[in-house]
């Protein structure tokens, strides 16, 4: 760019502006609304005014919304800030109706809670939830997605050198991973018993197959240029491997890491209804919704999607970090 | 070259065959399963002797070969062989009537009629998603950080709340299970289609400008045509996991019917063979439906003119 941007400075205040006093009074409106609606659900009755006032500010936040995607941000910081409240502000609008329209109508809680009854059962079931996190997370998860990504990256590098087993394990494993594997779960749970040794053994099958298809395709990935050159330099497997092919798999890698975290995550829990000690996330949503204590269940949920986005989360931090090169994260 | 083309057969498909087989995927792929099969018999062998031989006593000394056999034909094994499960597939597919409970048949299609269901549902809102976040800024900013979020929550675990849920208020039956294998299926369809729309070139939304095309025109023409190659791809990926969801949530519902009723009820029983059984008819299932949607797509992009 010849001409510098019209403006800069303004644009990044305008827009600190409009969301410091759309959060601020978002903020305002929603703390009064809840706490009325708490106040008319004691009372046990809501008056219509209330339900006004409820569309009005939901009306706001939607115009707010609107006026901040189309805010025109020709500066990085402005461009940022816009992407992350943008999405927040609609999360806590979505969080607020559920609350106020739980509350004030008084919807039956074996329905749905409220989140601020989820929340206060979550506070207050800290160390159950903790048992269960170690439990299906620490014990199941992790090693599981650990040592099925890993063997099937390790496959994949035998295929590599032997083209023709990766000619027969590919269709295989591209037809594996549509199949429904989670249903070797109850053979798992019979082999190696209830303990976490049999989830374990259910998230390693689950992880392989993507893995495996995802790291051949990425060890494919490098140019014949760049291998021509490498060979140019008198450069063998290992330092074109290390050099070269991994590097050139590495988003290939990501994206396998990126499925099997959600794959390892639902393997886990659902492999718990099939039987379990009396601990776990899968065995406790299974038994609270049983006994339609559901608060515990959302409590639950909730740890399961923190925990899940977290994952998720710490890869895509990773990620870009490993593979900064790459087209998909140049330029910003 | 294997094998010299024979004189007297200048089609040589017998050659051409071979040759394909040997280069292409066919030839690796069977030996690949032929050391699977093997590797099986080995693993039930080994894993159900030690049941065989506490069945039999301590005082019995089989030969090997009445081992073997033993081992292969057990009544509850812990790995069944395959002929087992094929033989079971036969006695359950075949030999009972379609309309009993007995018949896996039955089972499967309880199954499909959920699957076809969640994966209608969740594919038209998967579509609409798309097509409202690339026509709505405001969508797109609000909307895709928490789609791909929801992607990172663990779905399936909150199948038993949504099927008892839905029970307390009086919706029982399929709809339940279905909503599951939609809000599974949408989220492939949903980034697939807002892929696809938005992967014409900007020259050629240019163009549509230049003919004074409306938002609706370039949809219709452009966009819309653009995208079906992606959202077949996202299809089929969708209809698969579209019947886990299925078989995931016949699971909270006391195991009445359905594949995944079936897999709880072999669990609870100890009814290995059944489980695999159950296995492999969802696995034929999963076959079945993916190689439909993939015919379809086939018809619908040489009816478009496509090329592949």
């Amino acid at each position: 760019m010849s001409h510098p941007p019209i403006q800069p400075a303004k644009t990044t205040g305008n827009a600190l502006l409009l969301i410091l006093f759309g959060c601020v009074g978002l903020v305002v409106g929603f703390g009064t609304l809840v706490h009325l609606a708490h106040g008319f659900a004691a009372q046990g009755e809501t008056p219509i005014w209330f339900w006004f006032a409820v569309a009005l500010i939901w009306l706001a936040a939607w115009i707010l919304v609107g006026r901040l995607s189309t805010f025109p941000a020709n500066d990085d910081f402005a461009g940022r800030l816009i992407e992350t409240s943008v999405p927040l502000i609609f999360g806590a609008t979505i969080l607020f109706l559920w609350e106020v329209i739980t509350v004030g109508a008084g919807v039956p809680k074996v329905l749905l809670p409220a989140p601020s009854d989820i929340g206060s059962r979550f506070a207050s079931s800290l160390p159950i939830l903790e048992a269960d996190f170690v439990q299906t997370v620490l014990r199941a998860v992790v090693p599981g997605w650990m040592v099925g990504s890993l063997s099937g990256f390790l496959i994949a590098l035998v295929c590599d050198r032997v083209p023709f087993l990766a000619r027969g394990l590919i269709p295989i494993g591209n037809f594996i991973s549509a199949l429904p594997m989670i249903g070797v779960a109850p053979i798992m749970v019979m082999w190696f018993g209830f303990d976490w040794q049999s989830k374990v053994a259910i998230v390693v099958i689950m992880t392989f197959f993507p893995a495996l298809v995802n790291s051949i395709a990425g060890l494919q990935a490098s140019g014949e240029l760049e291998r021509d050159l490498m060979r140019s330099y008198g450069a063998g497997f290992t330092p074109t491997f290390w050099k070269l092919r991994l590097p050139s798999a590495m988003p290939f890698l990501f994206n396998a890491l990126k499925i099997n975290s959600t794959l390892a995550m639902i393997g886990a829990i659902v492999a718990e209804f099939f039987g379990t000690p009396i601990v776990g996330m899968g065995f406790r949503i299974s038994t609270e919704v049983g006994r339609s204590d559901l608060d515990m269940v959302w409590a639950e949920i909730a740890l399961a999607a923190v925990t899940g986005s977290l994952f998720y989360g710490l890869l895509v931090l990773a990620e870009r970090s490993v593979t900064f090169w790459h087209p998909s994260y140049r330029g910003r | 070259m294997m094998i010299e083309p024979a004189p007297h057969r200048p089609s040589g498909f017998g050659r051409r065959f071979i040759n394909a087989a040997v280069a292409g995927h066919f030839l690796p792929v069977c030996v690949v399963v032929l050391v699977l099969v093997c590797g099986w018999y080995f693993a039930a062998f080994f894993m159900n002797r030690a049941v065989v031989l506490t069945l039999m006593g301590d005082d019995a000394h089989p030969s090997l070969s009445q081992l073997i056999w033993a081992t292969l034909n057990s009544e509850r094994p812990l790995l069944p062989a395959p002929h087992q499960i094929l033989a079971e597939l036969q006695r359950t597919v075949l030999d009972v009537s379609v309309t009993s409970r007995r018949s896996l048949v039955f089972h499967a299609e309880v199954t499909l009629e959920t699957t076809l269901i969640g994966f209608a549902i969740g594919s038209c809102a998967g579509v609409l998603l798309a097509v409202g976040i690339v026509h709505s800024r405001v969508l797109q900013k609000a909307l895709m950080p928490w789609i791909i979020a929801s992607q990172t929550v663990p779905i399936l675990a909150i199948a038993p709340i949504v099927v008892v849920v839905l029970g307390n208020i009086g919706i029982t039956g399929t709809l339940p299970k279905a909503l599951i294998s939609a809000y599974l299926c949408f989220f492939p369809v949903t980034i697939g289609m807002t892929k696809g729309l938005a992967s014409p070139d900007l020259m050629l939304i240019d163009l549509m400008q230049t003919f004074h095309a409306s938002r609706r025109q370039t949809f219709w023409k452009l966009r819309f045509p653009a995208s079906v190659p992606f959202l077949f791809a996202s299809l089929k990926v969708a209809i698969a996991i579209s019947l886990v969801g299925a078989i995931v949530a016949e699971l909270p519902t006391g195991a009445q019917a359905g594949l995944g009723a079936r897999l709880l009820s072999g669990s609870y029983y100890g009814q290995t063979i059944q489980i695999w059984a159950a296995l492999f008819a969802a696995a034929t299932l999963a076959a079945v439906v993916v190689f439909a949607v993939g015919l379809i797509e086939r018809v619908t992009l040489a009816g478009m003119g496509s090329r592949r």
